[in-house]
């Protein structure tokens, strides 16, 4: 690699020699900063700009002059409902499906997600023998990716799969997962839950770790129960972390999309569609292609993750001046 | 043995176990069993025959019907064992089969044609692993292709972030200038809009550029990340001036600074970075579902998930082409897990 690499670099070296007898040594600076800025304004922030001009006009093209304005009808039309908890009621009712699924998907898996891992940090964290191999076990999927995730489920959850053998063998029999709406839902957290536990087990494990030792030997010379231990000691000291975990998995959650889409595909029906999906779909996947929608939609996703990195970075802070 | 009961009976009681350590470890092996299990399973079910993966109930290992090469035939013969009628007992190759009889031999004596019934038999089978599913993906698919075309984006992709986002963190961390806090803060700024809720724009600005359908389109968006920038200026942060002002004393340029001392003194976090932008890329989906329609600029993960809806029935094309998927980074996570646990613990993830 450095074969490649060294000569090139001591071609990028003439002209940043040049730039600096030009420049001088300290606006070097945003010389090296150019790159980084530059994609940075023309892949995020000319985007969330142009981003509203996509939601505030029609059509199916993509280039925004041919676009004609139509003001704020992409958000009456995401948002036109009777009722906003039936999404039958609503004029863009697959989108407000898409709002519940993902709220429902969101709870169940971040409540479930956190609290396992949890229970295994704590677990880890006890004197356990092998508790690097244990750490990793549980931390793999993490590095699976989301094609591969939801396949190897689909495999072992087919119709003749390897669990509805099991269950044939115990005499439950078997169930049509993927098909029937509410196991597929079901389905999709477990998966979920499964692929992404062992990174937030990893870092509830090094908050745990962060807790001094000689809190719990105060503890233990003063005859505390370990459930009040842990109620009283861990708990309170570990409250900084579950935040973090408890907000970074939100903004994972509510942006989830990859494994449940090469999963179940969204389906049946609706069943498993979050809002990412509806996005793709409206913007990429069908006939016509409803960019304004996408991007009115995206843009109200956008506020939800907003609100929730400003939460995070408020946390982070506090945790380093605490 | 011995020693394996020693390291699960060893407690912090000394030996003596109470009821918290049998929930541990049951706890633990459970976890084992369910997050081992799948993959193991996709692994071995990759080396079943078509015939053998519709069988129900599975069997955990690959069987395929053992064979015979009888003298006067060119292809091998399909074995079964006689479970009743006139030879019982008997191992006998298969000819043909018509209808619900089939003509056999006895591998030993060509000779004799032999009339049997099928229900009179079950085939011979033995754990054998049906390669053909590997190979035949070299056959059938373009998966070296696809396998290309992921590989270019992780590496290029990798490459050009580390020297993008180390160039910018080296100016945040060892300059003074005005408009550095200005910097920093678009900096995190940029933590706040994930490609997720930028996807129209997005297209439109690639497909301005010309990248659609190209693998650039891919790289080049998410080439600069928050995560990475913060990530090296943490690190860059702690090396110390001197080093700087002496090479400045003897003539180097800025740049000669930036390459020759600072990325090399950098090289541990810049290895996490490394290893995170290469699970990033090999695993990203949603973008390039995006950007490339066109099948031969397919990554594996797209391949893998189009296949999945054309292959609906072809399973064992699509395990196998599943495990060679995840094979690279089940390689980089056996190597560098140490590395990995810490950059991950250390940026939050993405």
């Amino acid at each position: 690699m450095l074969v490649i690499l060294n000569p090139l670099m001591r071609i990028i070296e003439i002209p940043m020699m040049a730039l600096q007898r030009l420049l001088g040594v300290n606006r070097l600076a945003w010389v090296f900063l150019l790159p980084n800025l530059l994609l940075f304004g023309l892949f995020a922030f000319l985007p969330v700009i142009l981003n509203f001009s996509y939601s505030l006009t029609g059509g199916d093209n993509v280039l925004l002059e041919a676009r004609p304005y139509v003001g704020g009808r992409n958000f009456e039309t995401l948002t036109s409902c009777s009722s906003f908890l039936d999404p039958n009621t609503c004029i863009e009712d697959k989108f407000w499906r898409a709002v519940w699924n993902t709220l429902w998907f969101v709870t169940l898996q971040v409540g479930i997600m956190v609290g396992f891992a949890l229970l295994t940090a704590i677990i880890l964290n006890r004197d356990i023998r092998a508790r690097g191999f244990f750490r990793s076990v549980f931390f793999f999927p993490v590095l699976l990716s989301p094609v591969v995730v939801a396949l190897i489920w689909k495999w072992i959850l087919q119709r003749e799969g390897v669990l509805n053998a099991f269950l044939d063998w115990i005499g439950i029999g078997g169930f049509n997962w993927l098909i029937d709406a509410e196991w597929a839902f079901a389905w999709t957290v477990f998966l979920s839950v499964w692929a992404h536990m062992g990174f937030y087990t990893l870092i509830l494990l090094a908050g745990l770790q962060a807790i001094p030792r000689d809190v719990y030997e105060a503890a233990l010379m003063d005859r505390a129960s370990p459930w009040r231990t842990f109620r009283r000691i861990t708990l309170p000291l570990l409250s900084p972390t579950m935040l973090v975990v408890l907000v970074l998995a939100l903004i994972k959650g509510v942006q989830t999309f990859d494994e449940v889409y090469a999963f179940t595909g969204g389906g049946p029906g609706t069943a498993t569609t979050f809002i990412i999906q509806y996005i793709y779909e409206e913007g990429f996947a069908g006939a016509p292609r409803l960019f304004g929608l996408a991007a009115a939609a995206s843009l109200l996703v956008a506020i939800v993750l907003v609100m929730l990195t400003l939460i995070q970075l408020w946390i982070n802070r506090r945790n380093v001046d605490g | 043995m011995a020693n394996l009961w020693s390291m699960l009976t060893a407690t912090r009681n000394k030996g003596r176990w109470d009821w918290t350590d049998w929930v541990s470890y049951s706890y633990l092996f459970l976890g084992v069993f369910l997050m081992f299990f799948p993959v193991i399973w996709l692994v071995l079910s990759s080396f079943k025959t078509e015939a053998d993966l519709q069988r129900y109930p599975p069997t955990f290992l690959p069987y395929q019907q053992e064979t015979v090469m009888v003298e006067g035939f060119d292809e091998p013969l399909p074995l079964f064992r006689m479970t009743a009628g006139d030879y019982e007992g008997q191992t006998l190759a298969q000819l043909r089969r018509v209808g619900l009889q089939a003509q056999m031999i006895d591998p030993a004596n060509p000779a004799e044609r032999l009339r049997v019934s099928i229900d009179d038999r079950e085939p011979v089978q033995g754990v054998a692993l049906a390669l053909e599913n590997y190979t035949g993906l070299f056959e059938r698919f373009n998966f070296l292709r696809f396998f290309w075309n992921s590989t270019f984006i992780t590496v290029t992709a990798t490459l050009i972030m580390l020297l993008v986002n180390a160039m910018a963190a080296f100016a945040l961390s060892k300059y003074e200038f005005r408009g550095r806090t200005t910097v920093l803060l678009l900096v995190i700024g940029t933590l706040m809009i994930p490609q997720t809720v930028v996807l129209v724009p997005l297209f439109l600005i690639v497909s301005e550029l010309g990248m659609l359908n190209s693998l650039w389109g891919v790289i080049i968006p998410g080439a600069a990340t928050p995560t990475g920038v913060f990530l090296l200026r943490q690190y860059m942060i702690t090396i110390p001036d001197e080093i700087l002002d002496a090479a400045r004393m003897d003539k180097a340029s800025e740049w000669k600074i930036f390459w020759r001392i600072i990325l090399p003194l950098s090289a541990p976090a810049i290895a996490v970075l490394a290893i995170l932008a290469i699970m990033w890329r090999w695993n990203d989906f949603l973008w390039p579902l995006i950007v490339l329609t066109q099948s031969e600029n397919f990554t594996l993960q797209l391949a893998l998930n189009s296949f999945q809806g054309e292959l609906q029935t072809d399973w064992s094309s699509l395990l196998a082409m599943t495990v060679l998927t995840l094979l690279p980074i089940a390689a980089v996570f056996m190597f560098l897990q140490k590395y990995i646990a810490t950059g991950i613990a250390s940026t939050g993830g993405k």
